[in-house]
C-alpha cells in the first residue's frame, strides 16, 4: 500500500495521529502539498462520504474521519498557494431564522468541507437578508437552510422568495433540511434542493453547484 | 405551589449504549473503538459539566385550557386537545441540563472537534429527554395511596412544538411556571435557553387516554413519529402503577 492509500485507510479509521504522520512522510519525501491533498486526504474522504451514504459507516465515524482531515491538513496548509486550501466551491450556510438547533447545519458544514467547498457558515437564527447578502458578498453560489422546528420552516420561504425578489434565481441556488423538512415541502417553498441528510445534501449541492 | 429539584448527575447522564442508539448506531451493531472511546470521552466530559434542574407546578384542567391555545396558532385538530380534558391531574414542568454543556458544545464546535462536540450534544439532548422522563415518573409515584382507582394511571409529558401545540405556546406555559428561576429563560423565537432544556405538560391520565392515531395533518411531516413508542410505553406497561 502507497503512501497515499494509508493516508485514505487511516482517514477512514478517524485515526488522527496516523493521517498526520503520513502526511509528515508524503511532505518529506517531496511529495508536492497538492497531490497529497487530492489523491491522499480528499480522495480518502470522497470514500467516507460514499459509505456514509450507503450506510455502512456511521456519523460519529465520518466525523472522526473529519477530524483526521484537518489534522492532515493543517500541516499541508503552509505548504499550499498563499496558504490556502483549494476549493471546489462556496457555500453559505446557516439555520432559518428563530431556530438555535445547530448540530444538523454544523454536520453539514463539516461534510461539505470534506467535500472541498469552502463553507460561509453564518450561524444559527439567520435572517433572510443575511443569507442573501452573505452569498452576495462571499461569492457562493449556492445557500443552505437548515431547520429543526416546524415553526420556523416558514422561515425557509422568506429566504428562497428574497432570492428571487433580487432577481438572483439560477445565479444563487437554495437547498433546505432538517428534521421536519421534506421534498414536498422544498418543493412548495420554491427551494432547488433538499437535503435528506448530511451525505444526500453534499451531493445536492454538488449538482446545484455544477462540480 | 412551584416544585424545583435538582437531579443527581447519575439520573441526568444517559448511558453508554442509550447514546450509541441516539448517534444511530442500533443495538448489536459492531461498535468501532474509536467511536467508542469518543463516547466515553464525552461523557466525562458531560458529567464533569452537567447541573441538572427542574421545576414544576400542579395545575386544574380549567387552567391549563386557559394556557393551552396559547396565541391561537395551535394546529387546527391536536392529540393533546383531546387528552388533557380526560387527565386525573396535570402539571407544568421544565428542566435543563444546565448552560454549561451547552457552552462546552459550542466551544469544542468553534474549536472545530465537531466528532467530540457532536457526541456531547447527543448525550446532552438524551440527558434532558431523560429527566423529562424522570419528572414524569416522579409524578406517577406521587399518586402512591392518593386512592384506590389509579392503578391505571399513567403520566406522560406533552410539549410545546411538538404534535401541533405551536412552539408560541411556551409564553403562557412560561407565565404560569416561571422557570427563570432555575435559569431557563424564553427568547423572542418561544425557544429556551439553555438550548439543552425541556419543557411541557405532565399529563396524568388513565392509560387509554393517552392513545391517539396518527392521522392529524402534521403526522405526514413528523419525521420519527416517535408518539408511537410513547403510547406503547404507557398501554403496554402492565407493572407499573400504583
Amino acid at each position: 500500500m502507497d503512501v497515499m492509500q494509508e493516508i485514505g485507510s487511516s482517514l477512514r479509521n478517524g485515526d488522527a495521529k496516523k493521517v498526520a504522520e503520513l502526511v509528515q512522510q508524503a511532505i518529506d519525501d517531496g511529495v508536492p502539498a497538492e497531490e497529497i491533498l487530492n489523491n491522499g486526504l480528499m480522495s480518502g474522504m470522497k470514500v467516507v462520504g460514499v459509505l456514509f451514504r450507503d450506510h455502512e459507516i456511521f456519523l460519529p465515524e465520518v466525523l472522526l474521519a473529519a477530524r483526521a482531515m484537518t489534522a492532515g491538513v493543517d500541516l499541508l496548509k503552509p505548504l499550499l498557494a498563499g496558504g490556502d486550501v483549494p476549493t471546489i466551491g462556496k457555500v453559505v450556510i446557516g439555520t432559518a431564522k428563530g431556530d438555535l438547533h445547530d448540530i444538523g447545519k454544523n454536520l453539514v458544514g463539516i461534510m461539505l468541507k470534506g467535500a472541498g467547498f469552502e463553507v460561509v457558515d453564518l450561524g444559527n437564527d439567520v435572517t433572510a437578508e443575511r443569507f442573501v447578502d452573505a452569498a452576495l458578498d462571499s461569492g457562493a453560489k449556492v445557500i443552505g437552510i437548515s431547520a429543526l422546528l416546524t415553526t420556523t420552516m416558514s422561515s425557509m420561504k422568506d429566504v428562497v422568495d428574497l432570492v428571487r425578489e433580487r432577481g438572483l434565481d439560477g445565479e444563487i441556488r437554495t437547498i433546505v433540511g432538517g428534521a421536519p423538512v421534506s421534498k414536498d415541502f422544498a418543493d412548495e417553498i420554491g427551494a432547488d434542493a433538499y437535503g435528506y441528510d448530511a451525505a444526500s445534501a453534499v451531493e445536492q449541492v454538488k449538482a446545484l453547484a455544477g462540480v | 405551589m412551584t416544585d424545583a429539584v435538582r437531579f443527581p448527575r447519575a439520573e441526568a447522564t444517559p448511558d453508554h449504549r442509550t447514546v450509541l442508539t441516539a448517534q444511530g448506531i442500533p443495538d448489536g451493531a459492531e461498535v468501532p473503538p474509536r467511536v467508542a472511546s469518543l463516547v466515553d470521552e464525552a461523557l466525562k466530559i458531560y458529567s464533569t459539566h452537567v447541573d441538572a434542574v427542574g421545576t414544576s407546578v400542579e395545575i386544574s384542567i380549567e387552567e391549563f385550557g386557559a394556557i393551552y391555545p396559547g396565541d391561537g396558532r395551535n394546529a387546527h385538530r391536536t392529540p393533546l386537545e383531546a387528552i388533557y380534558p380526560e387527565a386525573r391531574r396535570l402539571a407544568l414542568f421544565a428542566i435543563t441540563v444546565g448552560e454549561p454543556v451547552c457552552a462546552e458544545i459550542r466551544r469544542l464546535f468553534d474549536h472545530g472537534d465537531a466528532a467530540l462536540g457532536y457526541t456531547l450534544d447527543t448525550i446532552a439532548s438524551t440527558g434532558a429527554e431523560g429527566l423529562a422522563d424522570s419528572m414524569a415518573r416522579n409524578y406517577e409515584l406521587g399518586f402512591s395511596g392518593s386512592g384506590p382507582d389509579v392503578s391505571n394511571v399513567r403520566v406522560l409529558p406533552y410539549s410545546p412544538g411538538y404534535c401541533g401545540w405551536h412552539v408560541s405556546g411556551q409564553a403562557k406555559l412560561f407565565e404560569a411556571l416561571r422557570p427563570e428561576g432555575i435559569g431557563i429563560t424564553l427568547n423572542s423565537s418561544f425557544l429556551m435557553q439553555p438550548l439543552k432544556s425541556v419543557s411541557g405538560v405532565l399529563v396524568a391520565a388513565d392509560r387509554e387516554a393517552h392513545d391517539f392515531d396518527i392521522d392529524f395533518a402534521f403526522c405526514t411531516d413528523c419525521a420519527d413519529q416517535n408518539c408511537r413508542e410513547r403510547i406503547h410505553s404507557v398501554l403496554d406497561d402492565s407493572g407499573g402503577g400504583q
